[in-house]
């Protein structure tokens, strides 16, 4: 099964919509809710990534009965130092991110936390790709 | 072993007024967090607690959905938009919103038995 989903920069009201709906599917598909939980964080952070940061994204969904694998790409400023973002605490969020509850420098590495395998690549000026894939049975 | 308490009572005690997810304010739960920021919020482990929030925004909610948590009260007088309720329907949550501050309402679970997630 594929899905796609559009996610705009800027825009918090709909940042969740795509954790939302793979939430449902999952659900219809009795995956183990704690599993479940760990793949729609890790997407729900992804989300909210590329509203706090970029100008528009793409969410890509793909599963199967084994495993999902989400890949989220987004048009934004890039990541100049992957390490650096991975470290827990270093944010570049703006004060209109942290109103929102989010932008504390925890988004990349609760993502690696909640994922099987996370995969991310950025050019800066041009955009973000982060993939993330995860075994559906424990 | 923690003792649970009925969402119906957290909403007698804090006297505070339950907004949506009526039909299951018989529920029980353990545990609570509570938190301004949803960051931390998405990094908890246990699942079907309370979350005490003074944040009202679509973002509450939304995390709330991802991390399983079934109840969310709104403190220091705080008022949840039509839009988080349809999202908390959607999600059988329970919102509630208090007038009291953090710090008190925090107080009065924990003296009534609620406990930390850690």
């Amino acid at each position: 099964m594929e899905f796609s989903y559009e996610v705009e920069g800027g825009n918090f009201s709909k940042a969740g919509n795509a954790a939302s709906s793979v939430k449902k599917v999952l659900k219809q598909l009795n995956v183990d809710p704690k599993i479940i939980k760990r793949v729609v964080v890790a997407l729900y952070e992804g989300e909210v990534n590329v509203v706090a940061h970029a100008y528009k994204g793409k969410v890509l969904v793909d599963i199967d009965t084994a495993r999902i694998n989400i890949r989220i790409e987004d048009e934004g400023p890039g990541i100049p130092d992957i390490d650096l973002a991975m470290q827990v605490g270093y944010s570049t969020a703006s004060a209109m991110v942290r109103e929102m509850g989010f932008g504390a420098g925890m988004g990349l590495p609760n993502m690696k936390r909640n994922a099987d395998t996370i995969e991310i690549s950025s050019k800066v000026g041009a955009g973000t790709i982060v993939e993330l894939t995860t075994k559906l049975s424990s | 072993m923690a003792s649970s308490i009925k969402i119906r009572k957290i909403a007698e005690l804090l006297d505070a007024r339950i907004i949506c997810g009526n039909d299951f304010i018989d529920n029980e739960v353990e545990h609570a967090f509570a938190s301004d920021l949803m960051s931390d919020v998405l990094t908890l482990e246990s699942d079907h607690l309370v979350l005490i929030t003074g944040l009202t925004n679509m973002q509450t909610v939304r995390t709330a959905e991802m991390a399983d948590i079934d109840c969310v009260v709104f403190v220091r007088g705080k008022k949840v938009t039509p839009d988080m309720v349809a999202v908390a329907n959607e999600n059988n949550m329970v919102l509630i919103e208090c007038q009291y501050s953090m710090f008190r309402t925090i107080g009065m679970l924990h003296d009534a038995g609620v406990s930390p997630v850690y």
